[in-house]
């Protein structure tokens, strides 16, 4: 039976309510009295010296409060990155300084040059048309292959080439790595492009800064998924604040996907902004300013090879890949194709050398960061095609030869630095194998061909390593953070909670599944356990939320400060109950003496901590407790999907027939949002595969600068999903054994649904090794008709 | 700057606006109903369609000064009068068919035009009728299956939550 609140029920989100009747509170609904208004005028070439700017004609357009440029922001800090890469010399990686507004050039099409602030945003646009801006135009470093050429125009001019970094993982013997290769029975190459994307979540970034000349306080309002990281980031490194100076909020947030973890200019421009012109200051992105501002994701290219013994054991795995890391470093870009991606090129499989090359290229576009998966999609992309094409090649079955290769002990060191805790691999896939009726797509496949269609079955699996992770270790691998959360429990007189907790939720439903587990711990009703979030004057200092790690991190902590809190009034309910501490058992809400029917309820023990008469004098009133949880290890959230599509010989049209995913989340807490995240994951992943691409041409214009021209999945282009959650093996280092749920969709789905364009190909008899996302219809035609 | 006036959620009001100012910004800048989101500028993605005079409209492609008279309905007005769900926002909540809520109010306004006109649309009715709203929570599943819901229809064999 299912439960019917506390861990593991689908209790129905109370956050709904408020979005359902368009009472949230987004960032762009906040309107502070007196406030001007923002317009940047962005760079309209991907390349240049700026020559001249002259902005006095623009001062004088009516409405105008202040144009800025890059001179006033000489002596202020740039955004800075926060994880330091080092290469496979032992060099640190080169790091370009990253202005606020453009200093000498712009590089990239949507580089800031200039800011207007005036009395309405028609008036700041209009007066950015009167700025006259000389620029010299230069080359377009565009190409990441040509970008690392000795006498590559530079992106950079202080930098000496346009690699950011040269990093190795895994077997550093090339020697070895070579003889592997040289002994294997068979080896499987493929040279494949992960799409770069853009993540568009519905809500344009927005922000909105005020700030008090007579307590010297700033306020920024900020579209973000971790508020004390935007603020530690913008005091400590752009602004020079005092912290406690500055509250930054993320109120109702409208979806992340990781784009709005990071510190924009755009940010720290209108908190400076507030204090230069005496007047609070918004700035609200439009979709098309969000395309060519908003850090973009993936953008790899890459060859992977895999080396296979005569029994078909894998036995050697190499991969050689450029990543684009754009104009700029983003706050977390450089971990992106490193730890975030070399780290799980194992997979799900025991093959024993491994070795991961990545050259990290400056180009002249949008800075890449941290897209729904980061670097883990990249890295199952290229695994899960080369396996499946092994399979091809040797004509074996690829589930086959994938449970062939599957890790079975466990814990597993990995050869490239993962210690994976727990996983059932082969448990999973048979979910996966049930689930998806794969014993009946023979009779599917029939059914297509007999309407003159093509139908394809893919499968893959995936390992993600998520909640992360210790912070003496991202320490060591360069992070310059923490990597912990913090919750605060605060127990009101009554018995109600409030729970303060670092991470942010910006459509996961922390406000409905946080409370699920205190209420539990506690015994009372969900009602009582209320989050707060997304507030640094309310908050603990946490990191806040993305590569699926609130519950794993964040979650922890709260479990942690809710123990403390309960031990605290285990001390008080034995005061009042006359018997020893170590006798107090709480069971739904009520404190009793073990063996005894004497009992006091929650609500009497927490009224008491707050009105101590009858009182333990060792113990402090109130009952409050903060938790700060540090995790010993990532989690590893593992699983496997399956994609069947028909294709249309004659046009190329691929439609998704139907896609099951099997994943092992561990421990769930709320069985309903978790398989929301999960179709929201695949619906992103079919989208990378099929539809959307961020395209420049060759010299740096962005050719998909708007939901005309960038191919969002609509709900045509999907269809309902399957998803089975039944394969648990609960995470060994966190109290709630739960490891994450936010990412797996978008890692598992693209590989699912290429694989299988790829079997529809073929069972055609059109032998097709490779083709790249999106699978346009124009491609699959092409391919068909080479 | 000119005079418009209409009702919006069966209330009259009226306001000074420019030519240029479209019925969304009207809404959310004049009359303070932020409900209504603006997720693009080139009308695709539906989180601000209105009710105009019963038909559905994206309000960023409409000039305040052309709904003039007409009677708007905003996703403020959906609720039943003593503050609880309607059918639709309903079926939303019971089935998960929303997360970050941004696309929301465009959906639930969308649907109930759909449902008016076809009230009980069939899965494919209702995903090509969507494809002028965009969401990026939900992969649409959750979201196509509260419709069905909402329209009567049992849910209950699509597999998943």
């Amino acid at each position: 039976m299912p439960k019917d609140s506390g861990i593991g029920a689908s209790s129905k989100r109370r956050e709904d309510v408020r979005f359902l009747t368009g009472a949230g509170n987004y960032t762009d609904d906040i309107n502070v009295a007196g406030q001007a208004y923002v317009y940047f005028l962005r760079s309209d070439i991907a390349h240049g010296r700026i020559t001249s700017i002259d902005t006095s004609a623009a001062e004088a357009m009516p409405g105008v409060v202040k144009v800025f440029t890059g001179k006033d922001f000489e002596g202020v800090g740039g955004i800075p990155c926060g994880w330091e890469v080092t290469d496979k010399h032992g060099a640190p990686m080169q790091e370009p300084a990253h202005p606020i507004l453009a200093q000498g050039k712009v590089r990239h099409v949507g580089d800031p040059i200039a800011a207007v602030v005036a009395d309405s945003l028609e008036q700041a646009r209009d007066a950015a048309e009167a700025i006259d801006l000389d620029i010299e135009e230069l080359p377009a470093v565009i190409d990441m292959k040509a970008a690392a050429q000795d006498g590559a125009t530079l992106v950079h001019d202080d930098l000496k080439n346009n690699i950011c970094y040269d990093w190795q993982l895994g077997e550093a013997d090339d020697a070895k790595v070579n003889e592997v290769f040289a002994n294997a029975a068979h080896v499987t190459t493929l040279d494949l492009v992960n799409n770069r994307l853009v993540a568009n979540p519905m809500e344009p970034r927005v922000a909105v800064a005020e700030y008090s000349r007579g307590t010297e306080d700033y306020t920024l309002y900020t579209t973000s998924q971790n508020p004390h990281v935007i603020r530690l980031l913008m005091c400590a490194f752009v602004l020079g604040l005092p912290e406690h100076k500055v509250r930054v909020v993320a109120p109702d947030v409208g979806g992340g996907f990781g784009t709005k973890i990071f510190h924009y200019a755009e940010e720290a421009f209108v908190t400076f902004a507030a204090k230069a012109c005496n007047r609070p200051v918004k700035w609200s992105a439009s979709r098309s300013e969000a395309f060519m501002s908003d850090a973009h994701g993936r953008d790899h290219v890459s060859k992977i090879e895999l080396a296979l013994d005569a029994d078909n054991n894998f036995v050697g795995l190499r991969t050689n890949t450029y990543a684009n890391l754009g104009a700029y470093l983003s706050t977390f870009s450089s971990s992106v194709p490193t730890w975030l991606h070399g780290t799980l090129m194992a997979g799900n499989y025991k093959t024993p050398v491994i070795q991961v090359n990545v050259k990290a290229m400056f180009t002249n576009t949008v800075p890449v960061d941290a897209y729904r998966g980061a670097g883990r999609p990249e890295a199952t992309y290229q695994l899960e095609r080369v396996v499946d094409k092994a399979a091809r090649e040797l004509g074996v079955d690829p589930i086959a030869l994938r449970r062939q290769n599957f890790i079975t002990q466990f814990p597993y060191d990995t050869p490239v630095a993962l210690t994976y805790d727990t996983g059932d691999y082969h448990g999973t896939m048979d979910k996966l194998e049930a689930a998806a009726d794969l014993a009946g797509f023979a009779a599917r496949r029939a059914e297509s061909e007999a309407k003159g269609k093509l139908r394809g079955l893919g499968i893959n699996c995936y390992i993600e390593a998520c909640g992360i992770a210790p912070s003496n270790i991202v320490g060591m691998l360069g992070a310059r953070a923490g990597l912990y959360d913090a919750a605060t429990v605060r127990v009101n007189a009554t018995g109600s909670i409030s729970v303060m907790v670092g991470a942010h939720s910006h459509g996961q439903g922390h406000e409905t599944a946080f409370p699920q587990v205190v209420a539990d711990m506690i015994g009372i009703d969900e009602s009582m356990v209320e989050i707060v979030h997304g507030d640094t004057s309310k908050i603990p200092f946490g990191m806040g939320t993305y590569g699926s790690r609130s519950l794993a991190v964040c979650g922890s902590a709260m479990v942690k400060a809710t123990e403390k809190v309960i031990d605290k009034a285990k001390k008080i309910a034995a005061h009042l109950l006359e018997a020893s501490e170590a006798d107090i058992e709480l069971k739904d809400g009520q404190f009793s003496v073990a063996g005894t029917d004497k009992s006091v309820a929650w609500g009497d023990v927490t009224l008491t901590a707050y009105v101590p008469h009858n009182y333990p004098l060792e113990v402090e009133p109130g009952l409050e407790e903060t938790a700060f949880y540090d995790p010993a290890n990532f989690t590893f959230p593992s699983g496997a999907y399956a994609c069947e599509v028909e294709l249309d010989p004659e046009t190329g049209k691929v439609s998704i027939e139907a896609f099951t995913a099997a994943d092992d989340f561990g421990n769930i807490v709320n069985p309903m949002i978790v398989d929301g995240q999960v179709h929201g994951g695949i619906g992103q992943g079919i989208g990378q595969a099929l539809l959307e691409n961020c395209a420049y041409d060759e010299n740096g214009q962005l050719l998909s600068a708007s939901f005309m021209d960038y191919a969002m999945p609509r709900a045509d282009d999907v269809p309902f999903y399957g998803v089975d959650h039944s394969s648990q093996t609960p995470c060994t280092h966190n109290p709630l054994g739960v490891k994450g749920c936010g990412e797996a969709g978008a890692i598992g789905s693209p590989p699912a649904v290429v694989n299988a364009v790829l079997d529809a190909m073929n069972s055609g008899g059109k032998a097709v090794d490779h083709i790249d996302m999106p699978v346009s219809p124009s491609r699959v035609w092409a391919a068909m008709n080479s | 700057m000119a005079q418009v006036s209409m009702t919006v959620n069966g209330v009259a009001v009226s306001g000074d606006v420019e030519g240029r100012t479209l019925l969304s910004g009207f809404l959310r800048d004049h009359l303070g109903m932020t409900g209504t989101h603006v997720g693009c500028d080139t009308a695709q993605c539906g989180a601000c369609v209105v009710h105009v005079d019963g038909q559905a409209v994206k309000s960023c492609n409409m000039l305040a000064l052309e709904a003039d008279g007409s009677e708007v309905g905003t996703i403020e007005g959906q609720a039943t009068a003593d503050g609880s769900l309607n059918t639709i926002q309903q079926a939303f909540q019971d089935h998960h068919g929303l997360q970050c809520g941004f696309c929301t109010p465009g959906m639930v306004m969308s649907a109930a035009a759909l449902l008016k006109d076809n009230p009980r649309p069939t899965e494919a009715e209702i995903r090509h009728y969507l494809e002028g709203n965009l969401c990026r929570c939900t992969g649409y599943h959750n979201i196509v299956k509260a419709i069905m819901a909402a329209s009567g229809q049992d849910v209950g064999s699509i597999a998943a939550e």
